[in-house]
């Protein structure tokens, strides 16, 4: 195969899948309901004096985008493996990784990009002073697509069992520890009035890292899952 | 190298070795910690500010130094599973985990106890603590997925995968969360050329590393030893393993 009939392949792997989601739109409507839902409980559970809020509104909103990817992560290989479609990936000459990619490009584009999209909204609900939003909205931008990456590699290596979910949270949420530590840590200094630029030029290299490995793990977790 | 190491792909050949090595292991284990432990709790001198209190290091100190190394050990394991497929390198992960996970566990409890007098609590949100706690999220989260397939098999594939993730993310965590925040004093004795210690302090604390290494490897070669039994268990040759271990006891 050539490297035309390739980037076919990607397109047509990634039409399928805004295909599906077009059609079953709760999918992914829902994980964004969830972060709203979260988000207005916060105010109702602390109080909503705006000290408190404003102060603990980046580490929410992560922690709350945090559970959302692990949400939706289960389905995002279920039902190619159900109806074997995982099976004809594997089967393809294209390399694996290639379409591993796809698969977490289109799973950004449909959860993390609209979480980035709706994270002024809890901002403004959360009171985050103004000088944080930019770098929240940034922070976001960098990091959900490394929570695309790595909830793939979980949801590859537990697709083949039924009941994944409390499982892959166990094995995700440690990995996500620089992640939060340093996204929180960006929008912190900006409120003080200092740069955070160090922080997401780290977020960014973080971001480069898992895209280049991710594919693999994910490759080799489909092959063992599928076997 | 490969005529030689090829053998002990076969689960009765390791596991004959390892026969072999366990009673070496668990001897000069305990010799070596006794001597340690010893030397440490009993002949070396107070500390001139923490006084008796600082002897829990001879404890902290090797199980916190081996949780990261037994997890080395289970990533070249895991390497070796997947590379080239060799059954018993994908049984160590199983052997490996829990014995990790307890030293990860055994070096925050003693931590906690230490610092309660020491810095007044139990736990503080610090750097050390907080990557060590993950490291033990780490050990679980393989453990969990070793045991959630029911083709042994294929969870010992994915323990593999996760287990060369997690080697990978290692690093990052433990300095992310360094940066992040830190009461913990530095290495006392990573700096070989002169230690932050005095002689009568570090030499048992060396010794005590030294029986915990021997230790852990006493105990994973008998977990490895278990685990290939029972992986193995419709195998001929160990049936009569079982059959004449009976017939003995008769």
């Amino acid at each position: 195969m050539n490297k035309a009939s390739y980037r076919s392949l990607v397109v047509a792997l990634m039409q399928r899948d805004f295909k599906v989601a077009m059609r079953r739109k709760s999918d992914s409507i829902n994980p964004l309901l969830f972060v709203l839902m979260v988000v207005t409980l916060f105010p109702i559970a602390v109080g909503p004096s705006h000290e408190v809020l404003g102060r603990i509104a980046p580490g929410v909103i992560w922690v709350v985008a945090l559970l959302a990817s692990l949400l939706g992560s289960e389905r995002l290989f279920r039902d190619d493996y159900l109806d074997g479609s995982l099976e004809q990936m594997v089967l393809s000459p294209a390399p694996l990784e290639l379409l591993a990619l796809a698969k977490i490009s289109s799973h950004w584009l449909l959860s993390g990009l609209p979480l980035v999209i709706l994270s002024p909204f809890c901002a403004l609900l959360l009171k985050l002073p103004i000088e944080g939003w930019l770098t929240l909205m940034l922070t976001l931008l960098l990091g959900t697509p490394i929570l695309s990456a790595m909830t793939a590699i979980g949801a590859a290596l537990t697709v083949s069992l039924g009941r994944g979910g409390a499982l892959l949270s166990l094995l995700l949420l440690p990995l996500f520890i620089p992640l939060l530590i340093f996204a929180t840590a960006a929008v912190d200094s900006s409120l003080l009035g200092m740069p955070a630029i160090g922080q997401l030029l780290f977020l960014a290299g973080f971001m480069v890292l898992t895209l280049t490995l991710a594919p693999l793990a994910v490759a080799a977790a489909i092959k063992v899952s599928v076997n | 190298m490969w005529r030689w190491l090829h053998p002990y792909a076969k689960g009765e050949a390791s596991y004959h070795l390892l026969g072999r090595w366990l009673p070496w292991l668990t001897a000069s284990a305990l010799l070596v910690l006794l001597i340690g432990i010893g030397w440490g709790l009993v002949f070396a001198p107070p500390d001139y500010q923490q006084g008796d209190s600082y002897r829990i290091i001879f404890i902290h100190v090797p199980s916190a130094m081996l949780s990261m190394g037994t997890y080395t050990g289970m990533a070249i394991a895991a390497l070796v599973a997947l590379v080239w497929q060799i059954r018993t390198a994908e049984w160590s992960i199983a052997a490996i985990a829990p014995v990790g996970a307890v030293l990860t566990f055994i070096s925050l409890l003693t931590g906690a106890a230490w610092g309660k007098p020491m810095w007044g609590t139990w736990w503080e949100w610090d750097a050390r603590m907080t990557s060590q706690l993950i490291l033990l999220f780490l050990y679980l989260g393989v453990l969990a997925l070793y045991h959630a397939f029911s083709d042994n098999r294929t969870g010992a594939k994915a323990a593999s995968i996760l287990a060369l993730v997690g080697v990978v993310n290692i690093p990052i965590i433990h300095f992310s969360v360094y940066w992040w925040n830190s009461l913990h004093q530095g290495a006392t004795i990573t700096k070989f050329a002169k230690p932050s210690m005095p002689p009568e302090m570090y030499i048992p604390l060396f010794v005590c590393i030294f029986g915990f290494m021997l230790m852990t490897a006493a105990f994973i070669t008998q977990r490895l030893r278990h685990e290939i039994l029972r992986q193995e268990l419709h195998r001929p040759w160990v049936q009569q393993l079982l059959v004449g271990a009976k017939v003995k006891e008769q």
